[in-house]
């Protein structure tokens, strides 16, 4: 049987809900209905307002860990830890992008982007200022009546992103966002959001299987690796230069992917 | 498949595309009414050249006839049993839905209550009409038969429809701390309204059915005013064009309710619905 016990601490980061940490994942376990571990131990501490990607690949676990701090699925042992005054925010200070945008069909992009206002119960005109200004921030705001079927694929991914973001939350959780995109629809929304991040200084926990996604978009880059699902490396990007249009073509970078991807090829194991 | 163009000087090319698409749609409604009016004209040949008595076949213009000067006493019949279809309709409509929204806050009440349901369904209405006749007034009778061929295509129908909810849409509502009440109103049933149109559709005909099927039970017994009755009655005294003109009626009746019920789901869906929605192709 698996068992929490004789598998080694990741060395990578130090559980502890710390003054600046905003989210703190501690010996955190997720077994599937069969007993079968899926998911860690794992542990891990996010600082206010960093951006960090979840890295792996597919069947790694990494949206699991996403919906284990979102709180849309219950720890099967362990402790997930968040530092959001819980209690007057809607959401609990969360906002969740998924895969796919997830957008109500029957309703307009309005009634899509106020549905947790909805929801929490927020006055009427409030509700009206909050959603505007945040299809401004994703530069929708002409689209207000469209309706979802009326919109691209990016889009819709905006929608879902100014639904996310209506609430201001203080933790934006991101599950593969982008992946269903095409190339040059994803490095504008890449730009988008490294641009909102500065302007909001949101904390922002990304799922990705995308190497240069990740080391483009990242401060630090989690890599996970499957069955069960653990961290086996952690990068911090640590350069100086902006994330622009030159950085995704500038040796430090190539030099990132390559690190990073070496980490994410299976090592010899027993 | 296209093939590679001959070698020489490219002809125009006229577009053909619009020509058989304007010619399918006049066809999809000219043709059907070319085979309606050939029909209609060989039935009234065969009957003028072999001499056919009426109350062995009558022939259109009779039955055309019969309807126009039997009108004072079809058009009340009609009335009566487009009440009854309708009474039947929303009885089954509010039941239906009601049922399949009881059955999705417990899944005791559904455990205990689906199969009967389904009893209910299998059961053919003819053979239960006769028995509802005798502990029912009659109208009630008539009216409980509609709902019950009604009402399962509704509550069926629904039922997929609450269950086909999108879960990364039920985890958001959650994350929002939606209430059951929000849930319900904001997310599940929007999501069933193509289902339950679906199933109303469905449930519009059989209503109809239903309550021809309980008044040709009730004509039997000698009493009623409805449609079904009037074909009954006028079976025993041998009036058979005025068979034909209140089976007309009735047949006219049918594709008028399924072509409000058609429209109303149309009207409903087309901001969003594929189903609603101009192909594009």
């Amino acid at each position: 049987m698996v068992n929490s016990e004789d598998s080694k601490r990741p060395a990578v980061a130090e559980p502890a809900l710390g003054q600046a940490d905003v989210v703190s994942l501690c010996d955190v376990t997720k077994s599937y209905p069969n007993g079968l571990l899926a998911l860690g131990p794992l542990s891990l501490s996010i600082a206010r307002g960093e951006f960090v990607s979840l890295l792996g690949p597919s069947g790694c676990g990494k949206s699991t860990a996403l919906r284990l701090i979102a709180g849309l699925m219950a720890p099967t042992s362990g402790r997930v830890e968040l530092a959001t005054p819980a209690a007057r925010q809607i959401g609990h200070g969360i906002g969740f992008v998924f895969q796919e945008p997830t957008l109500m069909p029957w309703a307009s992009v309005r009634d899509n982007v106020g549905l947790p206002l909805k929801l929490g119960r927020l006055p009427t005109t409030e509700a009206h200022s909050r959603i505007e200004a945040s299809l401004r921030q994703v530069g929708l705001a002409e689209f207000a009546e469209a309706f979802p079927r009326e919109l691209s694929g990016g889009m819709k991914m905006r929608v879902s992103l100014a639904r996310a973001l209506v609430t201001d939350p203080d933790i934006l959780l991101m599950d593969e966002p982008f992946a269903a995109l095409d190339e040059i629809t994803r490095f504008q929304l890449n730009n988008d959001l490294l641009t909102l991040w500065r302007a909001l200084r949101k904390t922002i926990i990304f799922v990705t299987h995308s190497v240069f996604e990740s080391v483009y978009l990242s401060q630090r880059i989690l890599v996970m690796t499957p069955r069960p699902g653990r961290i086996g490396a952690c990068f911090d990007i640590a350069t100086s230069a902006p994330r622009t249009e030159e950085f995704r073509t500038s040796p430090e970078y190539v030099a990132y992917c390559r690190e990073v991807s070496a980490a994410l090829l299976p090592r010899e194991r027993p | 498949m296209t093939s590679v163009p001959p070698p020489g000087p490219i002809a125009p090319v006229v577009n053909p595309a619009p020509a058989p698409e304007a010619g399918s749609r006049w066809a999809r409604i000219l043709m059907p009414v070319v085979v309606l009016v050939a029909g209609l004209l060989l039935w009234e040949w065969v009957i003028r050249v072999n001499q056919i008595q009426p109350y062995v076949l009558p022939a259109p213009s009779a039955v055309l006839q019969t309807l126009a000067t039997d009108w004072p006493v079809l058009w009340p019949s009609l009335m009566t049993t487009l009440l009854t279809t309708l009474e039947g309709f929303i009885a089954a409509a509010f039941g239906g839905i009601a049922l399949a929204l009881l059955f999705h806050q417990s899944r005791w009440v559904e455990y205990s209550l689906f199969p009967y349901a389904v009893v209910l369904q299998v059961t053919p209405v003819i053979a239960i009409a006769p028995l509802l006749l005798i502990y029912l007034p009659q109208q009630t009778a008539v009216i409980v038969c509609a709902w019950i061929v009604g009402f399962f295509p509704v509550l069926s129908n629904t039922t997929l429809g609450l269950n086909s909810v999108d879960r990364n849409l039920g985890g958001l509502f959650r994350l929002y701390g939606a209430s059951r009440l929000q849930t319900l109103r904001y997310l599940e049933l929007p999501a069933a309204l193509p289902f339950i149109l679906g199933g109303l559709r469905i449930a519009g005909g059989l209503s109809l059915i239903g309550a021809v099927v309980a008044e040709i039970a009730a004509g039997t017994a000698g009493a009623g005013s409805g449609l079904a009755y009037r074909i009954a009655e006028s079976g025993y005294r041998l009036n058979i064009p005025r068979m034909f003109a209140a089976l007309l009626l009735l047949s006219v009746a049918g594709i008028v309710i399924h072509a409000v019920l058609a429209l109303a789901s149309h009207l409903m869906l087309r901001r969003w619905h594929e189903s609603a929605l101009a192909r594009e192709d």
